[in-house]
C-alpha cells in the first residue's frame, strides 16, 4: 500500500510540475466576447502573433468585470489581456483590477487612437453599435424605430435583448418618448429609472434574454425571436457570409468603443504590452474589416478599410443620424445599482 | 405478486391501474434518455422529429474536433487521477470507520459525507478561494484535488456498505494465522471489499466526469472540460455535437452501471447472502 | 474452567498481570488509534479543503473591512461622534485626507462601492469628491466636502460612514432577507423594487417541496411495484431507474433542454396529440405552448433527476417487509385498502422519510437544471449566488446567500443524520 500511495504521489507531482511549467510559460491569455467577433480577432490578430512566433490562449466572456474583479482580487489571474466594453474599462481601471497604460513603454501613438481618452486603462480596437434587427422573410413591412422594438401590437411575438440593463433602459425611455439627448438626465434620477423598467414591463413577457453575443444572430436564425439586439458586426456577419436576409435597424444606435485592458497585476505584462501594441498597428485593423463590420480605432487603418463594409459600419454617415453614444461614466458610477435593481427585476 | 382468481373488480382495477402508471413513470424516466439518442445522427441542424436524414457529421466533430477532443481528453485524465486518490482514501476512511466503538463515529461520517450535501455552488466558492491562496487555481492538482473532495464521499457510502457486512471473524482468523496485517489487507479483506471499492471508484469517476460547477471557477480558461464544453454550450447556442457527446456519455454510463450491477450481485454471491 | 487466575483481590487479570479490563481497554484503544489513523488523511483533507474554505469564505458575510482599512484616519475621528448633528471639522478634516489618498491610490471606488450598497449613488459621490478634494490644498474642510456635494451635509450619510467603518457589519445577512439599518439603527424592510431575497427563498423552498412531493407520488408506485414482483423482474425494471440514475446530470439537463426546446419533440408531441389544440380551445395558452425557459421546464427536469433517489431508500425498505402483516391485515377481515394504508404504507415511512428528505436537500442547492432549462425567473438560491458573485462582484451578499442557504441544508442534514442515519445511506 505505502509503495502504491508513494507511486500516485509521484505521479501527482509529476503531472503538477508538467502543468506549472505550463502556467509559467509565455503563453498568453486573451479574453474575447466570442462568436463572430472573436473569429475577426483570430484571423486578423491571433493568427499572424501565432505565426511571428507568440503562443496565445484565447478565452471568451460576456464582459462580466465581477470575473475580472474576482480574478484580480483572489491573485489567481488567468486572463491576461481583456477585450472589454469601455464602462468595464471605467469600472476596472477606477476599482484598480486593471492596469494604467504607459503608452511610452506600449509604443503607439496615442494621437492616432480614437477613443483613447476612455479611460486611463485601455487601449481602444474597434467602435461598434449596438442595434436591433429582425429578418426579411418573416417580417414584410418590419419595424423602421426603436418604438418598434416595444410595440407589441405592431409586430407581436419574441424578441430578443441583452440579459443587462445597458442599453436597455436608454431604448425604453427613448421609446417612452424621451429625448436621446436627455436620455442620462431622466436616467440619473429614481424616477427616470422606474420610468425604464414600467416600459420595460410591457414587453418582458416577450423577451428572450442573450447573454453571449453569438446567441442574438443564433436566436433570429432560429425563428425564436422576431427581433433582437445584438451588436451590429453579429448582424451583419451573417447577412454577408450565409447571405442571411436579416436587416439591422440602425435607428437610436448606441455607439461604444472595444478597448483591450490589462489585468492588474499579470506575470505577463510585457507580453501583453507586445501583443496589444501588435493589435494597435493599421494593417491589422483594416484587415478585420474583410471579417467583421466594425471600425478600426487606428485611425490610419481607415484608410485601407475594406471598402465593401463601409456602408455597414456603424459610423457611416447614414447610420450615424439618431445615434447616440454610450454614456460610459454614468454606467460606471450606476451600473452596480442598475444590474442589482435589473437582476432583481428579472427574477420577479 | 400476480392477481388472485377471486380478486375483487376493485382490485383488478389496483392491480392494472398500478402497472400503468408504473409503466408510465419508467416511461418518463428512460424516454429523454432515448429520445435524445437518434437525434444525434441527424443530417440536420434541427432538433425535431422526423430527421431528414441519417448522418454521423456530429460524431466526427465530436471525435476529431480539437476543441472536443482536448476536452475529452482533460476530462480523462482529471477523473482518473481523482478516482484513484478518493478511492484510496476513501476506502482507508471506510476501513477505520467500521472497526467498532469508535467516539464520534456519526460526527466523523458527517464530515466525511458533507461534500456530498453541501450546495455544489457553495463549495466551489470555498475551494475558489482556498486554491487561489495556494496558486492551484487553472491547474491539473486544484482540480484534482477539489473533485477528490467531491467524490470521496461516495467511497466512504459504498465502501462501508460492503463492509457492514463483512464478517471481522475472518480477519481475525487470517492474524491469528500468522498473516502480517498488509498480508491479511491484500489477501482477506480486498477480495470482499473490492466490489464495494470498484464501485466508489465508479461513482467517484462519474462524479469527476459529470462536474461542471467547481470546473467554472477552479479551472484556467484553457483548461475546458467535457461538462464545461457541454454547460457552455447549451448555454449560448446547442450545436447538435452536444447530442452526440451525450449520447457517448449515456453509453458510458450505461457501462457503468452494468459494471455495478455485476460486481454487486457477485459480492453479495461473495458474502453469502442470497436475495 | 481454571485457566481465568483469580488473585486474592477477585480481579481477573491477563498473563503479564495486569488487570483483564485495563487490558481490554489498552486493546480497545489501540484499535480506537488504528482506526483513526487510517481515517485521519481523509477527515484532515476535507476539513483542511473543503469545511475551512468554506466557513472562512462565509466570514465574508459579516466581515467588511475594506472602509474600515481605507479610510483609517475618519475611522479614528468619528468614533467619538454622537450621531445627532453634522460631525465636527476634525472628522471633515480625516475625512478630507483619506479621501486624497484613496483617489491617488485608486481604492475610492471601492469605498464608493461599499456605502453605495446603503446609499445608491454614494459611489459616484466618493469617487467625484475624492478627486476634486485632491485637488483643495487646504481646509476649512468641512465647507470644501460639503461644497463638493451635498450628500456630505446630510447627517444619515455619516451614520451610514460611521456604520461602514467597522469591519464587522449584518448589512449583507440583513440585505438577503430584504432588511436594512436606518440612520437610526433600526430595521426595517428595503423599498419594494429591492425587495427579492425572501421571495426567492420561499420559491426555492417551494420549487424543492414541489419536486420532493411529485417524486414521491411518482416513485412509491414503483417502488412498490418492484418490491413485490418477481425478483427477475425486478431486476430488468430496476434497469429503467438505475440508467438515468447513472446518467450524467449534465447529459439529462441537455436532453431536456433539447426536448422542450420550441419546436422541439415534446411540443410536437403535444401538437400530434391535439394536447396543443386542446389547451388553445380552453384559453390556457395562444398558439405553441411555452416550455422551455419556464418553471415547468425546471420542476419537470428537476424530478427526472431526483426520482431515482427518493425512490431507492422506498424501495429498499419495502423489500425488507414481510407479506405476512398484510395477509394477517386481510385475513382478520380488513378490506384491501384499508389493510394497505394502516398495515403497509405505515411501515415504508422510514424509507419514505429518508428518500424525500434527501431529495429535498439536494434540491434545494439546484443550480445547472434552473439556469440552463429554466428562465429568469426560476433561478433559485443558488443561481443568485452565482449571480452575486460573478455579475455583481458583491462576495458579501454571495456570501450571505451562501450562509442562509447552507443553514438550511445543514438543519436537514442534521435531521437526517438523527432520524435516518447517514451510514444507512446508499447508493444504487
Amino acid at each position: 500500500m505505502k509503495k502504491f500511495l508513494t507511486v500516485l504521489g509521484a505521479g501527482v507531482l509529476a503531472t503538477s510540475a508538467l502543468t506549472g511549467v505550463a502556467r509559467a510559460g509565455d503563453e498568453l491569455t486573451i479574453t474575447s466576447w466570442g462568436g463572430a467577433y472573436q473569429d475577426s480577432q483570430r484571423e486578423a490578430y491571433y493568427k499572424p502573433y501565432i505565426a511571428a512566433g507568440n503562443k496565445i490562449t484565447e478565452a471568451e466572456y460576456n464582459g462580466e468585470v465581477a470575473k475580472i474583479k474576482a480574478m484580480v482580487e483572489a491573485n489567481a489571474i488567468t486572463w491576461d489581456v481583456i477585450d472589454v466594453d469601455s464602462a468595464t474599462a471605467l469600472q476596472g481601471c477606477a476599482e484598480g483590477a486593471l492596469e494604467v497604460i504607459d503608452w511610452a513603454k506600449l509604443g503607439v501613438d496615442k494621437a492616432k487612437m480614437l477613443g483613447a481618452d476612455v479611460s486611463d486603462c485601455s487601449v481602444p480596437t474597434i467602435v461598434f453599435g449596438t442595434v436591433f434587427g429582425y429578418d426579411t422573410s418573416k417580417l414584410k413591412d418590419g419595424p423602421t424605430t426603436i418604438a418598434d422594438l416595444f410595440d407589441l401590437t405592431k409586430f407581436p411575438g419574441k424578441r430578443g435583448l441583452q440579459k443587462n440593463p445597458t442599453v436597455n433602459l436608454e431604448w425604453a425611455l427613448i421609446a417612452d418618448g424621451v429625448p436621446a439627448a436627455d436620455v442620462y438626465k431622466v436616467l440619473g434620477t429614481p424616477e427616470g429609472v422606474d420610468r425604464a423598467f414600467k416600459k420595460l414591463d410591457t414587453i418582458k413577457k416577450d423577451v428572450i434574454w442573450w447573454e453571449a453575443g453569438a446567441q442574438a444572430p443564433q436566436l433570429l436564425a432560429d425563428g425564436q425571436v422576431v427581433m433582437t439586439s445584438a451588436w451590429n458586426g453579429r448582424l451583419q456577419t451573417p447577412i454577408d457570409k450565409d447571405g442571411k436576409p436579416f436587416k439591422i435597424v440602425w435607428d437610436h444606435q448606441a455607439l461604444d468603443w472595444d478597448l483591450w485592458a490589462i489585468a492588474k497585476g499579470t506575470p505577463k505584462m510585457d507580453e501583453a504590452y507586445r501583443f496589444i501594441a501588435f493589435a494597435s498597428g493599421a494593417v491589422p485593423q483594416a484587415e478585420q474589416t474583410k471579417y467583421i463590420a466594425y471600425g478600426p480605432a487606428n485611425a490610419d487603418a481607415i484608410p485601407n478599410v475594406n471598402p465593401k463594409v463601409l456602408p455597414s459600419l456603424p459610423t457611416a454617415p447614414d447610420n450615424l443620424k439618431t445615434a447616440w453614444n454610450l454614456d460610459t461614466q454614468f454606467w460606471a458610477d450606476n451600473g452596480d445599482q442598475l444590474k442589482e435593481r435589473f437582476n432583481a427585476w428579472l427574477s420577479q | 405478486m400476480s392477481l388472485p382468481a377471486y380478486a375483487t373488480p376493485s382490485e383488478k382495477f389496483a392491480y392494472y391501474g398500478l402497472r400503468v402508471f408504473v409503466g408510465l413513470v419508467l416511461l418518463f424516466l428512460i424516454s429523454p434518455i432515448l429520445a435524445i439518442m437518434p437525434l444525434s445522427f441527424n443530417s440536420d441542424m434541427f432538433f425535431s422529429y422526423p430527421m431528414p436524414g441519417f448522418s454521423l457529421r456530429w460524431y466526427e466533430d465530436f471525435f476529431f474536433n480539437p476543441r472536443w477532443q482536448s476536452a475529452l481528453w482533460l476530462s480523462g485524465i482529471l477523473a482518473i487521477l481523482t478516482t484513484i486518490l478518493s478511492t484510496t482514501l476513501g476506502t482507508l476512511a471506510a476501513l477505520g470507520l467500521a472497526r467498532g466503538n469508535l467516539p464520534f463515529r456519526a460526527t466523523i461520517m458527517a464530515v466525511l459525507i458533507s461534500p456530498m450535501i453541501v450546495p455544489i455552488i457553495i463549495s466551489a466558492l470555498g475551494m475558489f478561494f482556498f486554491y487561489a491562496k495556494l496558486n492551484l487555481l487553472g491547474t491539473l492538482p486544484g482540480l484534482v484535488l477539489a473533485h477528490t473532495a467531491l467524490a470521496t464521499p461516495f467511497v466512504v457510502i459504498t465502501v462501508t456498505a460492503t463492509l457492514s457486512s463483512f464478517d471481522r471473524t475472518l480477519m481475525r482468523a487470517g492474524e491469528s494465522l500468522g498473516a502480517s496485517p498488509s498480508t491479511v489487507f491484500f489477501r482477506v479483506v480486498m477480495p470482499l471489499i473490492l466490489p464495494g471499492m470498484i464501485s466508489g471508484a465508479l461513482f467517484a469517476f462519474g462524479t469527476s466526469f459529470d462536474e461542471v460547477i467547481a470546473v467554472i471557477f477552479i479551472a484556467g480558461p484553457e483548461q475546458r472540460t467535457l461538462p464545461r464544453q457541454m454547460f457552455s454550450g447549451i448555454r449560448e447556442q446547442i450545436s447538435p455535437t452536444i447530442t452526440a457527446a451525450a449520447t457517448v456519455l449515456i453509453i458510458l454510463s450505461t457501462l457503468m452501471l452494468v459494471t455495478v450491477e455485476l460486481l454487486r450481485r457477485r459480492s453479495e454471491r461473495l458474502r453469502g447472502i442470497r436475495s | 474452567m481454571t485457566s481465568v487466575p483469580i488473585n486474592s483481590d477477585n480481579i481477573m487479570r491477563a498473563a503479564d498481570g495486569t488487570p483483564l479490563k485495563q487490558k481490554l481497554a489498552q486493546a480497545q484503544r489501540q484499535a480506537q488509534l488504528k482506526a483513526l489513523a487510517l481515517i485521519a488523511p481523509l477527515f484532515l483533507f476535507i476539513v483542511i479543503s473543503f469545511l475551512v474554505p468554506i466557513a472562512s469564505m462565509l466570514v465574508n458575510a459579516f466581515y467588511d473591512p475594506d472602509v474600515h482599512n481605507e479610510m483609517p484616519q475618519t475611522v479614528a475621528a468619528i468614533a467619538t461622534w454622537d450621531g445627532k448633528e453634522l460631525p465636527d471639522e476634525a472628522v471633515f478634516a480625516a475625512f478630507a485626507a483619506d479621501m486624497k489618498a484613496a483617489h491617488k491610490a485608486k481604492t475610492s471606488a471601492q469605498i464608493g462601492k461599499r456605502l453605495n450598497y446603503e446609499v445608491p449613488t454614494l459611489k459616484s459621490k466618493v469617487t467625484v469628491t475624492a478627486r476634486k478634494l485632491d485637488k483643495v490644498e487646504a481646509g476649512p474642510w468641512k465647507e470644501a466636502v460639503i461644497g463638493i456635494d451635498p450628500v456630505w451635509g446630510d447627517p444619515e450619510t455619516w451614520a451610514v460612514i460611521k456604520r461602514a467603518t467597522s469591519s464587522y457589519t449584518s448589512f449583507y445577512l440583513l440585505n438577503v432577507v430584504d432588511l436594512k439599518q436606518t440612520a437610526d439603527g433600526k430595521v426595517v424592510s428595503v423599498e419594494d423594487n429591492r425587495k427579492i431575497y425572501r421571495d426567492i427563498l420561499f420559491r426555492t423552498l417551494g420549487i424543492s417541496f414541489m419536486v420532493t412531493l411529485l417524486t414521491l407520488i411518482m416513485g412509491f408506485p414503483v417502488a412498490y411495484l418492484l418490491a413485490t414482483v418477481p425478483q427477475r423482474t425486478a431486476s430488468i425494471l430496476m434497469i429503467l431507474v438505475l440508467l438515468p440514475f447513472w446518467t450524467s446530470l449534465l447529459v439529462r439537463t441537455t436532453a431536456w433542454s433539447i426536448l422542450l426546446q420550441d419546436g422541439g419533440v415534446v411540443s410536437q408531441l403535444l401538437h400530434i396529440s391535439g394536447i396543443t389544440w386542446l389547451l388553445n380551445a380552453l384559453g390556457l395558452i395562444s398558439g405553441e405552448p411555452q416550455l422551455f425557459k419556464t418553471r415547468f421546464a425546471t420542476v419537470l427536469a428537476m424530478v427526472h433527476i431526483q426520482l431515482p433517489f427518493t425512490l431507492l431508500p422506498i424501495y429498499s425498505v419495502m423489500k425488507t417487509i414481510s407479506p405476512t402483516y398484510m395477509r394477517a391485515a386481510r385475513s382478520l377481515g380488513a378490506k384491501p385498502a384499508y389493510a394497505y394504508w394502516r398495515v403497509y404504507v405505515p411501515q415504508t415511512l422510514p424509507g419514505v422519510a429518508a428518500g424525500c428528505l434527501l431529495t429535498f436537500i439536494l434540491c434545494l442547492g439546484y443550480y445547472i437544471t434552473p439556469a440552463l432549462v429554466g428562465g429568469p425567473a426560476d433561478n433559485m438560491i443558488s443561481g443568485f449566488i452565482d449571480i452575486a458573485m460573478t455579475q455583481e462582484n458583491n462576495w458579501g451578499k454571495a456570501s450571505a446567500l451562501g450562509a442562509v442557504l447552507l443553514t438550511a441544508t445543514m438543519i436537514l442534514y442534521y435531521v437526517y443524520n438523527k432520524l435516518i442515519g447517514i451510514d444507512r445511506m446508499k447508493l444504487g
